[in-house]
Formats: C-alpha cells, structure tokens, sequence
C-alpha cells in the first residue's frame, strides 16, 4: 500500500457519510452505500496489514508538507490490525442493526461512516491534538447514534444514558485537551515523533503527558472511572451496545498504548501504578458483574474487567507482556461484540434483557446459543477459543515480568468470569421454557407468562449470523493462533523500539 | 498570573455548577469548563509574544504563535457543538427531573458498591420497546 493512500481511509467514509446523509427517508441506497463502504475499509486495511506485517512504517504528511510541519498519518502494524479489527466490528454490526430494523433509521449509515473516519482517523494519527479532533469526530455521530436508538420511545429511559454519556465525554475530552495545553506548554510540539522520549527526559513533558493519559485511562473505563459505562451502555439499543463496545474504549486503549510507548518510551519508574490501577479494574469489573441482573450490565462489567487485562500488557512493558496484551486487545473487540450480538438479538426479539424474564433460548435459538457458548467460553479463556491464548500469554508473560500478584489476580478473576457466563448461559439457554418448580437453580422469576412467550418471534439465521460469524473468528484465532501472535509480537516490537515510526513520521 | 487567576475562578465556577443537579446548569459548568481550558491552551503559546505572525520577515521572538489559537478555534468549534446537543437534551428530559432525582445521585457515583441499586432507567426505556422492534422486523 502507497502510503500517500492512508489518508483515504479517513476520506472515503466521510464522503460517504456526506452522500447518504442526503437519501430520503425510507430510500434503501444508503444501505448499500454503507455495506459498500464499510467493505472497502475492511479490504484497505487488511492491505495496510499485508503491507507492515513484518514490521515496516508508511507514514504520510498530508498535502507533501515536511515532517514536523504535516498533519501526519502512520500506519504501523499495531494501528493497522486495529483497524483491521475496527472495520470487521462495524461491518457486522451495522449487517446486524438492518437486520434488526435499527438500519432503517434514516440517519444511521452516515453516523456510523463518519464514526468510522473518526476511529480510523484517531488510529492513524501521529500527533496528539489531531487525535484528540478525531476522538471527537468518533464521539459527535456516537451521541447521535446513541439516541437515535430510542426514537420516540418514552423519554427517560433514552436521555438519561446519552446525558450521563455526553457529559462524561464531554469533561474526558476537556480533561485531554488540557494535557495537550500542557504537552504543548512544555514540549513546545504536539507532534508524536517530535515527543519521543521527552517525557523520559523531563519531569514536566512527563507530568503534562500524564494529564492526557489520565483523560484517556477515563475513557477506557479504568477503575475507579467506570461507572459511565456500566450505566450507559445497556441504555441504547444492542446493535449500538455492540459497536460502542468495540470501538470507544479501544481506542482510548489503542491510545494508551501508542502514548506511553513513544512518549515515555516504556519508563520503568511509572509501571507500578499501571499494574496496581489495572488489577483492581480487573477485580473490580468482575465483582460488579455479581449483583446485575440483565444481561447487557452484566456484559458491561465484564468489558471493564477485561479492559483491566488489555492494560496489563502496557504496565508489564516487557515484549511479551506488549505482545499479550495487543493479542487480548484483538481478541477481546471481537469476542465482546459476538456476546452484545448474540444477547442482543434475543433482547430485541423478546422486548427484554432480564435473567429472570428469559428461558429456554437453546433449543429455539440453537444457532444464538452456539454462537453465545463460544463466545462466553472464550471470554473466560477456556481453549480453543482465542481467550484461552490471550490469558495464557498475558499469565506467563506477568509472572516473567515478576508480578505474580498481577497473575493471581488475572486467574482468580477469570474463574469468575466463567461462573457469570454460566449465569447468563444457565438462565437465559438452557433453562426449560415451561415456567415453574423444574426450573432449579436458574434464577427464581417466574418467568414469561405462557401468552408472552409463544408471541416472542424467533432470531431465525439472519439474526443470529452476525454474532456467529465473529465467534466463528475467535474459534479461528484460537486454533490459528501463531499467526495473530507472530503480528501481534511485530506490533510488539514497535511499540518498543520506536526509532522506525519517529524515522518514518519526521521523513 | 492574571491568566492563572482567570483559569481557577473558571475552574472553579464550573466545579461548582457541575455538581447543581439541574441539567441546564451542569451545560453552563461546561461551557466554563471548556473557556478555562481554551484560556489554557492558549497561554500555552507563550502570552507574552503578541505581534501577528504575518509580513516577510516576522521576528521569531515577539510574534505570537499561531498553532495554539488553531488549536483554541478547533476545540471552540466542538466545544459549542457538543454544548447545543446537551441543551436539546436537557429540554428533552425536563418532565422527568423530579421522579428521576435519587437516580441521578446513584448514577454519579462511580463505586461498585451500587451495583444492586435498582437500574430503573434501563429498564423503563426497555420494557415498551418490543413491540416497536417487531414491528419494524
């Protein structure tokens, strides 16, 4: 791939956005449009990858202005199987938002191409001001999306999530546009490769770049920060559930990342409060999942649980420790998605997400209920799924990196991890459907009443393809797992030596 | 330092209209939260060089520098975006101000202790939405 081509994958969504924002109400084109579109970013990075796989930079100034002075745009094996993941996420979502009727919204396939010029823009920037613009071009269709969702349905339950969530996001924001005030008070640029290694250098750079990660620790949903998203994303609509999960928090993790591993360049003296900080979301996440009881915030806690682990790799800062956890990152984006999607499609079928009020999905839903098993089983990290690599490498690389504490805590939480998917599995699958005394241990409710139940339409294929197919992926990543590896260790590998993404970027 | 001063009373004003439970005056916090902010950035350009950037040969030591008033345009742009979105949801949702008021105090607190309360805004916006989404599949 031409590295003049990497601004195209910011340009053509937006494009498109611009198009289908013109259809009428009720005009299909713009499905295809955005199907059509979503396609084509999906193919554009997975030739980005092609391109880096073995650990090269394509870097572009736009407009051919020298490094330094250019609005850069990177793209190195990291950011490249991010949007490669990013893409997949969005593609099936959206198939499973017109599937469920969501699509049908007249608005829907511009926010979500302008949501993707966002991501994609925020994973291909090199320069920390432009991140935050492109952050906020993800957010500004996301707050539209969010409501959208519940279009004339009653007023309370739709604004009250979006208010938490705009508000949230709104003062994360403010938050990082203060520590880039800051950056740019100290270091004199914004530009990424202009800031390598400053902050190693100089306690200041290093104070005013902490501000940022601090802002971008509150939107992955860092513990003690994660109470937005437990609360605002069971708010809106599955389909919204499913691609927020994928994309907003991952970045500002994808941020984390980049940042701390090209501005710090991986200094030893701050990992201790990234391993204390990020075991305690693990924890934290897990034990919150206990006392919820739909099915959606019980999904939401676990994402903050598992956030914690994705971190950890950045806090061990060893190369397996980085490899690990860009190997759980990928992992983790595909397999929360088939779990919001699977639950999803059951809760827009049956008008409810609560444990008690669902029974009996497995022998109506078998097709759902294979695609939730897999993934469930592979969230809690049981091979053969791609959860069990994730957490195998993560464990080993923590206890190689000496912090067995870390370990412990990362086993412990993934037990109860699987005892919560077999809450949901137990309730909502594989109880019987006639309600009653043989019913067991699954909950007490009283389940549907026998008129509900029979007017429940079923998921059918169609509905249950999407989540399916992405745990379908993580089977796939599970027993094909050198080769994500072997990427993910090239990702690594940048992240550590930063001198070809600086060379690249300055020119 | 008068810049200083004029950051924290900012800061502060937006602090305590933040924490009102009224919607409308937790959009103003913002709208001062995000003037401290703009102040902030552009303090970081150096306040003491004020001459305009332009002519053939400007002096590097006493123009002004132009990247962070980009950056202050930039960030006002969104700012007042996102703020005319929280307006239209803070209308939206006034009827509801009253019954939703103990809600709104669990909802703040970031703590995992309040995982059993009970999660009525979820629950209400989903209980009528079945039949809408069948009818629309």
């Amino acid at each position: 791939m031409s590295p003049t081509l990497l601004p195209l994958l910011v340009g053509l969504p937006l494009a498109a956005a611009g198009l289908t924002a013109l259809a009428r109400q009720g005009a299909r084109w713009p499905s295809v449009v955005l199907i059509a579109a979503l396609s084509l970013n999906l193919s554009g990075a997975l030739w980005l990858v092609v391109t880096t796989r073995s650990g090269g930079v394509l870097a572009h100034g736009v407009g051919g202005w020298p490094g330094g002075i250019s609005i850069p745009f990177v793209g190195d094996t990291l950011s490249a199987l991010m949007l490669v993941v990013t893409g997949l996420l969005t593609l099936v979502c959206s198939a499973f938002a017109l599937n469920t009727g969501l699509g049908a919204v007249r608005l829907f396939a511009p926010l979500v191409l302008t949501l993707t010029a966002g991501v994609n823009g925020a994973l291909l920037t090199a320069d920390i001001f432009n991140m935050f613009v492109f952050i906020e071009v993800m957010l500004l269709p996301s707050y539209g999306l969010l409501i959208l969702a519940r279009r004339g349905r009653g007023t309370l339950g739709s604004v009250v999530g979006s208010r938490l969530y705009v508000t949230f996001n709104l003062f994360v924001s403010t938050v990082f546009l203060a520590g880039v005030a800051f950056v740019y008070g100290t270091a004199g640029t914004v530009n990424l490769a202009e800031l390598a290694g400053a902050a190693r250098s100089s306690p200041l750079v290093a104070a005013a770049t902490a501000v940022c990660l601090f802002a971008l620790g509150m939107k992955a949903a860092v513990v003690p920060t994660h109470g937005w998203l437990a609360r605002a994303y069971p708010s809106t609509s599955p389909a919204v559930t499913a691609l927020f999960s994928g994309l907003h928090t991952k970045v500002a993790i994808y941020a984390i990342y980049r940042v701390y591993a090209v501005v710090f360049e991986g200094d030893q003296r701050y990992l201790w409060i990234g391993v204390v900080v990020f075991s305690a979301t693990m924890a934290v996440g897990v034990l919150g999942a206990v006392g919820e009881d739909t099915m959606r915030s019980i999904l939401a806690f676990h994402m903050v649980s598992q956030i914690g682990y994705i971190l950890l790799g950045v806090a061990l800062f060893t190369p397996a420790g980085l490899a690990a956890g860009i190997f759980y990152l990928l992992h983790h984006m595909v397999v929360k998605a088939s779990l919001f999607l699977s639950t999803g499609a059951i809760e827009v079928r049956a008008g409810e997400g609560r444990l008690d009020r669902l029974r009996g999905f497995a022998r109506r839903e078998p097709l759902l209920a294979a695609a939730f098993l897999m993934a469930a089983l592979s969230l809690a990290g049981l091979p053969p799924f791609s959860g069990f690599v994730a957490k195998l490498t993560l464990i080993l690389a923590a206890l190689d990196a000496g912090q067995v504490a870390a370990a412990v805590v990362a086993i412990v939480v993934s037990l109860v991890t699987l005892l919560s998917m077999l809450k949901i599995w137990n309730a909502v699958f594989v109880s019987r459907e006639d309600t009653g005394e043989d019913t067991g241990g699954a909950g007490g409710g009283a389940g549907v009443s026998v008129r509900e139940r029979t007017e429940i339409p079923r998921v059918g294929i169609l509905g249950s393809l999407p989540a399916l197919a992405l745990a379908g992926v993580t089977l796939f990543l599970g027993l094909g797992a050198e080769l994500l590896l072997s990427l993910a260790s090239t990702a690594a590998a940048g992240l550590i030596d930063t001198a070809p993404y600086v060379q690249a970027v300055l020119g | 330092m008068m810049l200083a001063l004029s950051v924290g009373a900012l800061v502060a004003g937006a602090a305590y209209l933040m924490l009102d439970r009224t919607f409308l005056r937790v959009v103003i916090g913002f709208v001062l939260l995000g003037h401290a902010v703009n102040l902030l950035l552009f303090s970081s350009g150096g306040i003491l060089r004020r001459t305009e950037p332009l002519g053939s040969e400007p002096d590097p030591a006493v123009t002004a520098d132009a990247l962070p008033q980009a950056f202050v345009l930039t960030a006002i742009v969104i700012a007042f975006a996102i703020t005319v979105y929280m307006l239209v949801l803070a209308v939206t949702g006034r009827a509801d101000e009253e019954a939703q008021a103990e809600g709104d105090g669990e909802a703040a607190a970031p703590d995992a202790a309040e995982t059993d309360a009970p999660n009525t805004d979820g629950r209400t916006g989903a209980a009528p939405r079945s039949t809408d989404e069948e009818s629309r599949a």
